[in-house]
């Protein structure tokens, strides 16, 4: 076995892809080629590594030293100065005060940032998403091997239970219960889905463990199979991730070949198999019912329930639904324990949570951090401040379907149970921070149409109360509005929140009754002053509806 | 019958492709719907008919379920299509100044398809990249971080 002196990671993400992140890499193979060090380098694509702001990048390991924008004709000098002549290719460098995400981590080490705690994402920016290798190296299906040969499908619901995992895709059910559920059901024939349709504004970490991690999915899904007794799974990946697509059409294919799926797996009896369906482009797919129907080949209109897809799901069989954050967590509970996971979070909320942190930010991406963090150590700690010295006015929680937090509560713990006693939602995990520039009633009017737009259409208080509320909101915007549509929009919103259907619609009123808790004075001196204190709306006096 | 246009002949071509790709299953119908879509651009009404037959789902439940996705259209679209994201961290971030500039850049007043059919420019909820907003895609390309000054440059490179 050679010995490697050095490893050079090319981040291969979809904004990286973009920015030429291939010809960096192939131009690294050719000049690692010509300055013969093939036997004492190796390069590898990696998924995101964490910085969007100078992509394509490149990492050089042991150092850590990490170079970006690389352009493909800088190659011939990194390689040169770093690797050949080993001294830092001067000029190529990342600026350093920005580091986020896997980088930040690593730096950490050295005392120069606050550490993330990484467990979803511990793979994802450092190995390669294309290589089985790669993973297996990394510690991959080693739980999947434990759970088939020495655990019984109670054994890990029990772990799972023991480890208090909570669903990541927004509602935080308990994910052994919900596991529990679906293995008592007797039937013939189950069904294990995954649901990455992240279609949620402003959220993204599906992508980054699709893109960077896929065998970490089949492994959790097949853990999942195996307990809940299904022999055939589906992923739902939303229509626009396509590379995330590929890497996971690679990653089964590996995975087949190598008897991670299919039949016999591990020498055992279980057989799964695994197929990908991509969407077509429908944010109320990412609802569990919707996204079943979806499947099924018809329009992605959710379902009354119960009957849950627990007992109901795909083709009327009990099925389970689980987000890719939830499933990702499986395997490193398996591995560690039960009570490894505890000690991070919170007690009702263990475990870590991947945020994405946007706006007018300093530094927006995306962090892994214990559950129980607050806003403003994220917004100080990890997204480096506001941007122009702005002043913190509200975040936008958990994408469209959370909540609207001003700054006095900024202080709240971000777990499940204490974001649930102040009345706001964790959601996706999403942090989109506004700064004093924003309006709120304009705010509101962007996420209501958002509502509106993506409903199915098929229960009427979510298709009329959207669109009466964008109305109103947009009279209002325009300096017609009348303090009774305030009465009005609190109404909707509560008819909206006990008459729709589904989750969509229950939260399509969220964003006007958060702004009138919270912004009540903001919002009326839209309708009083005829002022939009932000200087946003356009006030034109003209009645729109 | 109708005329037998070119047209009409790579409609149904793309949808024996997509049929022998996926097999000729109800359930696989959004994966070919997408197929013929990228393929054509769009989903012409002789494709919906020859799926139809194909397939022996009535042409009601075809319409509905391409109608329903926001990746599959059923009208004729511009050689070019935009998708804008008109999702909240976008907005916040001067999505409102990029819409208008690109608005004004290809002379239309709202979304739509522009009169010397080379852009179509269509609304679209978040497309997954939200740390570089505001954000949009032409044809498979992401632009992200896009400045006002920008957009005319990025449109230049589409002939």
């Amino acid at each position: 076995m050679n010995t490697i002196r050095s490893m050079v990671l090319v981040s291969s993400d979809a904004m990286s892809m973009d920015a030429g992140a291939q010809e960096v890499f192939t131009r690294l193979q050719n000049e690692i080629h010509s300055f013969n060090l093939e036997k004492e380098v190796s390069v590898s694509m990696v998924s995101d590594i964490g910085r969007h702001d100078s992509v394509p990048m490149v990492i050089v390991y042991p150092e850590a030293t990490l170079y970006g924008p690389v352009r493909p004709d800088d190659v011939h000098f990194l390689v040169e100065e770093h690797l050949y002549k080993g001294r830092i290719a001067a000029g190529l460098q990342a600026p350093v005060k920005e580091l986020t995400g896997k980088i930040a981590w690593l730096s950490s080490r050295k005392g120069t940032l606050p550490a993330e705690q990484r467990i979803v994402l511990e793979r994802a920016g450092v190995i390669d998403p294309t290589s089985l290798d790669d993973y297996i190296l990394h510690d991959g299906y080693q739980a999947l091997g434990t759970v088939l040969t020495s655990m019984s499908a109670q054994d890990v619901i029990a772990v799972l239970e023991k480890s208090g995992l909570r669903g990541r895709g927004g509602a935080g059910f308990p994910t052994g219960t919900k596991w529990k559920f679906v293995s008592r059901t007797a039937g013939p024939k189950k069904y294990v889905v995954c649901n990455a349709d992240e279609s949620e504004p402003g959220t993204f970490k599906d992508r980054l463990i699709l893109e960077g991690d896929p065998h970490s999915l089949i492994e959790a899904m097949t853990i999942a199979a195996y307990t809940v007794g299904a022999d055939e799974g589906y992923i739902y990946i939303r229509g626009e991730y396509v590379l995330a697509q590929e890497r996971l059409k690679t990653a089964i294919a590996q995975a087949k070949e190598m008897g991670f799926l299919g039949k016999g797996i591990f020498g055992t009896n279980f057989n799964f198999d695994l197929h990908i369906h991509a969407g077509a482009g429908a944010y109320i797919c990412g609802e569990e019912t919707a996204l079943i129907e979806s499947i099924e080949g018809k329009r992605g209109e959710p379902r009354a329930r119960p009957p849950y897809p627990t007992t109901n799901g795909l083709w009327d069989r009990p099925t389970l639904v689980n987000n890719v954050e939830t499933l990702a967590n499986v395997p490193p509970i398996i591995r560690n324990g039960a009570d490894w996971f505890r000690s991070f979070g919170t007690p009702s909320s263990p475990g870590t949570k991947v945020y994405t942190i946007l706006g007018n930010v300093n530094v927006t991406g995306l962090v892994e951090v214990p559950m129980g963090i607050t806003l403003r150590e994220v917004i100080s700690i990890y997204a480096k401040g506001m941007k122009n010295g702005g002043t913190f006015k509200l975040a936008q929680t958990g994408g469209s379907s959370g909540s609207i937090i001003p700054s006095t509560l900024q202080d709240t713990p971000m777990d499940f149970d204490s974001f649930n006693k102040t009345g706001v939602s964790l959601g996706s995990g999403a942090l989109l921070i506004c700064n004093e520039e924003t309006c709120v009633v304009d705010l509101a009017k962007v996420l209501v149409n958002f509502f509106v737009n993506e409903g199915c259409g098929k229960c009427n208080p979510c298709r009329i109360g959207g669109n009466r509320s964008l109305n109103i909101l947009t009279n209002i915007s325009e300096g017609v509005g009348t303090l009774d549509d305030l009465n009005t929009l609190i109404e909707l919103s509560e008819n909206l929140y006990q008459l729709s259907n589904c989750g969509l619609g229950q939260t399509a009123g969220v964003p006007q009754r958060d702004i009138l808790k919270y912004f009540r004075s903001e919002v009326e001196a839209h309708i009083q002053l005829k002022v939009c204190p932000a200087g946003v709306c356009a006030m034109s006096g003209q009645r729109v509806y | 019958m109708p005329v037998e246009t070119k047209e009409t002949q790579a409609a149904v071509q793309a949808v024996k492709m997509a049929i022998e790709k996926y097999g000729p299953n109800r359930e696989e119908l959004i994966p070919i719907l997408n197929h013929i879509n990228q393929d054509i651009g769009y989903l012409p009404q002789e494709s919906l008919d020859e799926i139809s037959v194909l397939l022996k789902v009535p042409k009601s439940q075809l319409i509905s379920v391409a109608s329903f996705y926001q990746m599959l259209s059923t009208k004729k679209r511009g050689k070019h299509v935009i998708k804008f994201c008109e999702s909240a961290p976008c907005h916040v971030v001067g999505g409102r100044e990029i819409i208008q500039t690109l608005k004004n850049e290809l002379n239309l007043v709202t979304c739509g398809t522009t009169s010397d059919e080379k852009w179509t420019l269509e609304m679209t909820s978040c497309l997954g990249v939200c740390a570089v907003g505001p954000v949009f895609m032409v044809d498979d390309d992401i632009y992200g971080n896009v400045t006002t000054e920008q957009v005319p440059q990025i449109l230049s490179r589409y002939s």
